[in-house]
């Protein structure tokens, strides 16, 4: 009867990832981008809704339950239910590879499948369907138009997604996301900036380049700015999901944040180290805090008047305590460092998506097949090639 | 005894849908039916101990060519809802076909004895058929690339039209 | 019971069959060609099956498999483009109306 308590656990560990994405990426992400929008384009964003706004998506998750469900009058009735928990459920299903840190010596890890990374864009790739079959089920040409708009952007940058993803598992020698992490450890430094010795650091551009295909291609597979023409308000009337209100909208809205989050979950695995600390000198460690206290200082005492400095003084001040936590000597647990790594990466996709324009559908298809299929190839190519003459 | 009642399971999942894919008026309907269909097959190779084939059935059949059909009804004309006839003539007949041909392959292939290998898969999946394509198999590897760019060029030029 | 090879070849000797089915009785041709990856998902399963219960430390089935895999891409790809290109100059999929040869 192993097999009961292996689907017992299965379900439990599923219900608990759904609560973390449920709470943390739905709640605060969606708190946090608001707040974050609002600073950027110099206004203060949600305020009233308890103290400084934390409950406003507590008040827009309510208001959004408790909405009609209107059905299109020709729609497909099962596809038109079913599209938005496609969407939904291949989401929350990326998350099932995505290890948290360690507990001891156990890996806080939902199940360390030994293709990790190649389920994750296989997960990645089934949300098209969600979103043709919602295109087409509306029975409403702009949801269509936009539905096969968002199509045909989410396959063309499936293709540098899946080069970022193989380069960081040729570099690490596994498909497993554990792997991955595990090999950075034991190479001393992020695969962003190091390549295994003896190639060390030459390897930095590489690591940068591969980053930058994957972050720029995940941003384009969840459709946010400046690749968010299929949903765009003011170009298709929201395209795909124009005909869905109430609790499918939202559920649309959580797939999209989750797999936004789970995206950045895995650059930061495969790119930024995961769960492991940064091996700095304890000096080195309070030059950074001290770095963060000047720099604070100094935007306080420059642009005292604009609201900007509020989320680089939050991120200067949360920088300079925990460089002064590490330099004294108390480490912190991986799976904190493995948030503070997650939600620095969600904050940068977060301000680029307050400050570039949006892309036209046929520069964003230029830009992933004549910019980032060639230079995701290339780089391939050259670090393979340094790799064999370094002598893996 | 679980690993039967998994395998019961998985084939209904397979089938059932393949049934829905020949034989739905909706043609939308029919190709999301595939969807299922393919699912339960990478469930299979999961129990195959091939786990590596299971990523890629998900990520080409599942993501990439079924979003390919999707694309192709919704540009022609049987995405202009339920046709009056969706299938032809040769309905009995193919039926016919269909039945006495299953019941051929199955009746052959329960009367072979087929010899049992020992042995068990090697553990790390992905790496064993990555040195098999670079060692016994780079020709067939090299040979299905070239396969992969002239079928990509061509189906852009014959899908382009007149310009 | 163990699951034997016996169940694997089964299924997809139904699964083929099945897909054989629609390739002979419908009449769109995208219908066809969805017929056409039934078939081929069977054909993969043989594959895979015999690769674990007679040769189970080679993986030169999977390796077959995965070419099938790739090779059904391209045919889908090739096959759908045709489809597209027959309907802007004949302007319907329905293979039994494609009866002359010239338009």
């Amino acid at each position: 009867m192993s097999w009961a308590l292996e689907l017992l656990k299965a379900i439990g560990l599923t219900l608990v990832i759904f609560t973390f994405l449920a709470v943390v990426t739905a709640m605060i992400g969606v708190y946090a981008e608001r707040k974050i929008a609002g600073w950027i384009q110099a206004r203060l964003g949600p305020k009233h809704v308890g103290p400084q706004g934390l409950l406003q998506t507590i008040a827009d998750t309510v208001k959004l339950l408790q909405k009609e469900h209107i059905t299109p009058r020709r729609a497909d009735v099962l596809m038109f239910n079913a599209a938005p928990v496609v969407v939904a459920v291949a989401a929350l299903l990326d998350w099932v590879v995505i290890p948290f840190g360690t507990l001891g010596s156990r890996v806080l890890v939902v199940r360390d499948i030994n293709i990790g990374v190649l389920y994750f864009s296989a997960m990645a790739s089934i949300t098209v369907l969600g979103i043709l079959t919602a295109g087409w089920s509306s029975n409403n040409k702009y949801a269509l138009l936009g539905g096969l708009r968002s199509a045909a952007q989410l396959i063309s940058y499936e293709l540098p997604l899946a080069l970022g993803i193989i380069w960081a598992a040729m570099v690490a020698g596994t498909l497993s996301t554990v792997g991955i992490v595990e090999a950075q450890i034991q190479q001393g430094g992020w695969f962003l900036f190091t390549l295994p010795p003896p190639i060390g650091r030459l390897g930095a551009p590489f690591g940068i380049l591969a980053a930058v295909t994957f972050l720029v291609a995940a941003t384009a597979e969840v459709n946010r700015v400046p690749f968010d023409l299929p949903e765009a308000e003011s170009e298709l009337v929201a395209g795909y999901f124009v005909e869905y209100t109430g609790m499918r909208f939202a559920l649309f809205q959580l797939g999209e944040y989750g797999e936004m989050f789970g995206m950045a979950a895995l650059a930061v695995i495969m790119f930024l180290g995961g769960w492991a600390e940064p091996h700095l000198a304890p000096y080195l460690w309070v030059a950074v805090a001290l770095g963060a206290v000047v720099l604070a200082a100094v935007i306080l005492l420059t642009a005292r008047h604009s609201l900007i400095i509020r989320p680089v003084l939050i991120l200067a001040v949360l920088t300079a305590a925990v460089s002064l936590l590490m330099s004294v000597g108390i480490h912190l647990p991986s799976i904190v460092w493995f948030l503070l790594k997650l939600f620095t990466l969600v904050f940068f996709l977060m301000w680029v998506r307050w400050t570039y324009p949006r892309l036209r559908l046929d520069q964003l298809l230029n830009l992933s097949w004549k910019v980032l299929l060639p230079l995701g190839l290339l780089n391939l190519l050259a670090t393979g090639l340094i790799l064999t003459l370094g002598g893996r | 005894m679980g690993e039967l009642g998994v395998f019961i399971i998985l084939a209904l999942v397979t089938l059932i849908p393949a049934v829905v894919v020949v034989t739905s008026h909706n043609i939308v309907r029919a190709a999301l039916s595939l969807v299922p269909s393919f699912l339960g097959v990478t469930g299979l190779y999961i129990l195959l101990q091939a786990e590596f084939v299971a990523g890629i059935q998900v990520l080409i059949y599942v993501g990439a060519i079924t979003v390919l059909l999707l694309f192709v009804i919704m540009l022609t004309e049987g995405g202009t809802g339920v046709r009056l006839r969706q299938v032809n003539e040769q309905v009995p007949l193919g039926a016919m076909a269909a039945v006495w041909l299953a019941f051929v392959i199955i009746v052959i292939l329960t009367r072979t004895v087929w010899p049992i290998g020992a042995g068990s898969p090697p553990p790390y999946n992905a790496v064993a058929i990555g040195n098999a394509f670079m060692t016994d198999y780079v020709l067939i590897f090299e040979a299905t690339s070239l396969v992969l760019l002239v079928s990509l060029i061509g189906a852009i030029v014959t899908a382009r039209g007149e310009e | 019971m163990q699951v034997g090879l016996m169940h694997y070849l089964v299924l997809s000797a139904l699964l083929f069959c099945t897909g054989l089915y629609g390739v002979v009785t419908r009449r769109n041709a995208v219908a066809i060609l969805m017929g056409i990856e039934l078939m081929l998902n069977a054909a993969n399963i043989n594959l895979v099956a015999f690769n674990r219960y007679v040769t189970p430390t080679a993986v030169g089935g999977q390796v077959f498999a995965l070419v099938i895999i790739t090779l059904a891409a391209c045919e889908a790809a090739v096959g759908l483009a045709l489809v597209l290109a027959a309907y802007r100059s004949l302007e319907t999929t329905q293979v039994d109306e494609i009866n002359i040869m010239k338009w």
